[in-house]
């Protein structure tokens, strides 16, 4: 049964992949085609993944024929599972959108290629999450980046965007030889490319060896996932995909490499030495931190948002990484808490991503422009949206009573219960931790106040942003899933976390969520000695309570007192747009607190005619300095080059050296299988 | 069953009461004291009511650049301060709301009504609003790190951030404050306190002068019942903050239930402790003068180094 709706899920896509193709002719039928397998695709997938996270045991699931092309092997265990109904539910949302989004393509594009390529990224990343083979593993990896690779790079005319398409196709095969080498030691170790096999092997190596697979790992999966410092490519490929894409890019695509890490570090090693989970857990902060103060700074919409997804992976391995290292302290039940903190908010993140990247995919393509400052008052013209993507920004600023709060809490729980658990320094690391997760959050609803006032709220600052026009039918309904899946994750949370039960049960061996849930499921708590407590269910309906019996009677009778009447702006008259605050200026005091990481550079010039005190014009940049850029990938770059240029010697273009090169290297090689 | 709602409910009804009512006082009284400091008279301590009843009976001037969001923000703003109220320990040990939340869904919950003012700020297109968002949320940002230093060394000593927990934990052991990790702790909630409630030298609340103002600016556009909403709120907020810090810190006279003739001691202690934490409060106003907005990044740096001492202090003392 599982196993039917899984697959009948792929064949739908991979239908709707050929399908569309097919018809790329006809660009009205070509979309509905690839959005409506699309949509059915997930709706089967998440089906089956749903069933197969409630049966509890793996399933494997196989082909009933042999075919010589390719190595099949398909394994839905929970942890699979839970990271497929992820991606189901986000991708039947994106598909609904695209409903409605790709019609004003229609004709200017190829929606036959593109529909080929959206329905071949979902099955890629399916068989991504549930590949139980590393060969089979890395081809669905390879598939998923190079479909990633063109659906970025889809509106190829523009100089940036195939820059960004590049720079995303080169760090991704950089990450993906890192992931090659450490696959290959594991199965030298093992004996056997089989996921099984590598049950707690990376565990019973050396030391060293070890290390270093865990260091392969954690920087191959890293790359896709964003993390601080080999992210620079994201900022540059989200915001250049259509919105559709990016929302997928950021909402699951990236999540592919939290899978790997789960996968790696709660499948493959068994109890890891201390320093693992301490590298994770600072490298989650630096992320966490970096990402939104660089979010900050953006006036970007999909720049901003693509940001914040670093910022989130941030916290997410946060919670990995206290995890592992409660595993290395022998203390399970905190490490599951730990590990549902960070699997939690990856489904979380999911959702409010998703959601935010197609609400400004709504708002660019009524104002077809990304940048906020020409922006405004769109809540007017857009109310839907608006609402949407308010929902998301306080989703995403971790306020109660929505999910992201929840995922948050229990972040906060873990780190606050792992001081106690070692005696030794470390320990210091849980409350700082903390406590720059709490400067994190709090940036990051600074930021969100900023990219859902300057853009929606107060006047339009542009002459498109006044003639806007609410998105179609279905880009709304597609929100709207989203916002109530924001919604339900938050307050159902204490229904949620027993969804985990397997997954901890697979890896840790615990499973905690009867501990997690008291007072009749209203109040969730950790499950650690004498924990806090929470109730999302419990605050939203105090609020609901407190608004329809005393917010709606008393509004409605004040309502006669009040007058309209313009802003009063301290006495002030004729506000316009020129008036109002901007992104930037929102964002300057922290660009001035946080100078010495910025390195903000302002240029202002004026022209005069007549005398300097009457400018005739006056020109005005500001950027900041983008330091992992300049200082990391620059010198990398420089060397890269340098050190090509002298390879260039070997490579003189005769046909008779290269001959020789060939034949050198079969002699070594055959020296090579003699010795060994 | 039935019996443990209904006095939930009773007890939940009183400390509502209690917010309600107390936090208009508590600015009052700091109003007063302050003006008596500078050898002023002062409007008297019931001038804060008298201001919330004329401002409930006055009309309303909504601008007409604002959105329904500018309508729901004193409604947000409101509840959610009164329900993060409930859920500190006021008279007695158990918080009446602790079940829905500790000091994380406090802090948050206050976050929440933050958001939707900062947003309201840039609802009416003013600049002064944005100006004052702006900077609201930049320095609740920065206080936010601190405060969390200092909430996890409390919330380490009992073991839990439920403030039931915390408070009962500090029961009995009237003279802990002394310690050196709950001092530093206290040290860094104190100066967050003020840049919170948005108090000298943070902040100035009496000023509306314009290019200083940071609370104030982002309410410019309110008139009526909603600006009543609002104040009413930011007291109330300043009360939970203020009982916060000394219940955790100093819980002498925290009673075990709110039911029986130990209540009213309680009320009695609150107060009495509340007047002195006042007093504090009014003493550092008249004394400091308001900071440069790009000092206070400073002070906020200091309150984050005590909040990194008293985690240090709880193991090494």
């Amino acid at each position: 049964m599982i196993a039917d709706l899984y697959l009948s899920g792929i064949v739908v896509w991979l239908a709707g992949a050929v399908a569309s193709l097919a018809l790329w002719r006809q660009p009205a039928a070509a979309r509905r085609v690839a959005c409506g397998a699309a949509l059915a695709g997930s709706l089967l997938d998440l089906a089956g993944s749903a069933a197969s996270i409630f049966s509890g045991g793996p399933t494997a699931i196989g082909l009933p024929f042999g075919n010589p092309v390719f190595v099949w092997a398909v394994r839905l265990d929970p942890l699979s599972a839970y990271f497929n109904v992820t991606l189901a539910v986000l991708a039947a949302a994106v598909s609904l959108y695209s409903f409605g989004y790709l019609r004003e393509m229609e004709g200017r594009r190829n929606l036959g290629a593109f529909g080929f390529f959206f329905n071949l990224l979902l099955l890629s990343l399916a068989l991504v999450f549930t590949a139980s083979n590393a060969f089979f593993f890395l081809v669905a990896w390879e598939v998923m980046a190079l479909s990633s690779f063109i659906l970025i790079s889809f509106e190829h005319e523009k100089e940036k965007t195939r820059k960004a398409g590049m720079l995303f196709l080169i760090m991704s095969h950089a990450g993906t030889g890192l992931l090659l080498i450490a696959f290959l030691v594991l199965a030298s170790a093992g004996g056997s490319l089989d996921f099984s096999s590598f049950h707690l092997l990376a565990s019973r190596m050396a030391p060293l060896a070890q290390g270093t697979v865990f260091l392969l790992f954690l920087f191959g999966f890293g790359v896709k996932t964003g993390l601080v410092p080999l992210h620079i490519w994201l900022p540059e490929a989200h915001p250049v995909a259509p919105s559709n894409v990016s929302a997928l890019m950021s909402g699951i695509v990236i999540k592919t490499g939290i899978y790997g890490m789960a996968r790696v570090f709660f499948d493959f090693y068994g109890a890891p030495p201390i320093w693992m989970g301490t590298v994770v857990l600072g490298l989650g902060v630096a992320s966490a931190l970096l990402g939104v103060l660089y979010a900050l700074m953006e006036h970007d919409l999909k720049r901003l948002l693509a940001w914040h997804s670093i910022e989130n992976i941030g916290i997410i391995l946060m919670g990995f990484g206290a995890a592992l290292m409660f595993r290395s302290l022998g203390q399970p039940n905190l490490a599951a808490l730990a590990l549902i903190a960070g699997l939690y908010h990856t489904f979380n993140h999911a959702m409010f991503k998703g959601l935010l990247f197609l609400g400004a995919g709504s708002v660019v393509q009524a104002t077809h422009t990304r940048n906020m400052e020409k922006m405004g008052g769109l809540i007017r013209r857009m109310p839907m949206t608006a609402l949407c993507f308010l929902v998301g920004a306080v989703a995403i600023s971790g306020l109660p009573p929505l999910n992201g709060f929840v995922s948050e809490w229990l972040t906060y729980q873990a780190l606050l219960a792992g001081f106690g658990t070692t005696q030794s320094l470390t320990r210091l690391m849980f409350p700082i931790a903390g406590s720059l997760l709490a400067l994190t959050a709090a940036l990051a609803a600074a930021c969100f106040v900023k990219a859902f006032a300057i853009p929606f709220l107060a006047l339009p600052r542009g002459a498109e942003a006044a003639e806007a026009r609410e998105a179609s039918l279905p880009m709304r309904a597609g929100m709207a899933v989203l916002a109530v899946g924001c919604v339900a994750l938050g307050l159902g949370a204490t229904w949620f976390v027993r969804v985990f039960d397997p997954i901890t049960q697979q890896a840790l061996g615990v499973r905690p969520s009867s501990a997690l849930v008291m007072a009749r499921g209203w109040a969730l708590l950790p499950g650690t000695a004498h924990g806090g407590t929470i109730s999302t269910a419990g605050i939203a309906l105090l609020f609901l309570f407190a608004g329809a019996a005393f917010a709606l009677p008393l509004a409605m009778r004040w309502r006669r007192r009040s007058v309209t009447g313009p802003s009063w702006d301290c006495g002030l008259p004729g506000l316009t747009a020129d008036n109002e605050y901007t992104a930037t200026a929102f964002s300057k005091p922290l660009r001035m607190i946080f100078s010495a990481l910025y390195r903000p550079r302002r240029e202002i010039q004026a022209e005069y005619e007549v005398s300097p005190h009457y400018p005739s014009a006056i020109r005005f940049e500001n950027e900041i300095e983008p330091a992992f850029e300049k200082h990391l990938y620059g010198p990398l770059w420089e060397r890269i080059m340098a050190a090509a240029n002298r390879m260039k010697g070997i490579q003189a273009g005769s046909i008779n050296l290269y001959l020789t090169y060939i034949f050198i290297t079969l002699i070594l090689l055959l020296l090579f299988g003699v010795r060994g | 069953m039935t019996e443990r709602i209904m006095t939930g409910l009773i007890e939940n009804a009183a400390q509502l009461f209690l917010l309600l009512a107390l936090a208009p006082l508590v600015t009052g009284v700091i109003r007063t004291l302050k003006a008596r400091l500078q050898t002023r008279r002062g409007p008297g301590i019931i001038q804060p009511y008298r201001d919330l009843r004329k401002l409930f009976r006055k009309g309303m001037v909504i601008p007409e650049t604002a959105s329904w969001i500018f309508a729901a923000t004193p409604w947000v703003v409101f509840f959610s301060t009164l329900l993060a109220g409930l859920m500190i320990p006021m008279v007695a040990a158990e918080a009446p709301l602790g079940l829905f939340g500790g000091v994380l869904a406090v802090i948050y919950l206050l976050g929440l009504g933050r958001f939707f003012l900062a947003l309201s700020g840039l609802d009416s297109g003013s600049s002064f609003g944005g100006l004052g968002s702006s900077r609201e949320m930049t320095i609740s940002a920065l206080a936010e790190p601190a405060m969390m230093l200092a909430i996890f060394t409390v919330a380490i000593g009992a073991g839990s951030t439920g403030l039931t927990e915390i408070a009962g934990a500090a029961i009995g052991q009237n003279w802990r404050f002394l310690a050196p990790a709950q001092m530093f702790a206290f040290a860094a909630l104190a100066l967050v306190l003020i840049a919170e409630t948005g108090r000298i030298p943070v902040d100035n609340p009496d000023t509306h002068l314009e290019l200083t103002m940071i609370h104030e600016a982002m309410i410019l556009e309110y008139s009526g019942p909603y600006l009543a909403l609002i104040e009413w709120a930011a007291s109330i907020k300043q009360l939970v903050l203020m009982t916060l810090l000394i219940n955790c810190f100093w819980p002498i006279g925290l009673q075990p239930t709110w039911f029986g003739c130990g209540a009213l001691q309680g009320i009695g202690w609150l107060l009495a402790k509340l007047l002195l934490l006042s007093c504090a409060i009014v003493l550092l106003e008249t004394v400091n003068a308001k900071m440069r907005l790009f000092r206070v990044p400073e002070l906020l740096a200091v309150a984050f180094t005590l909040g990194s001492l008293a985690l240090v202090s709880t193991f090494l003392f």
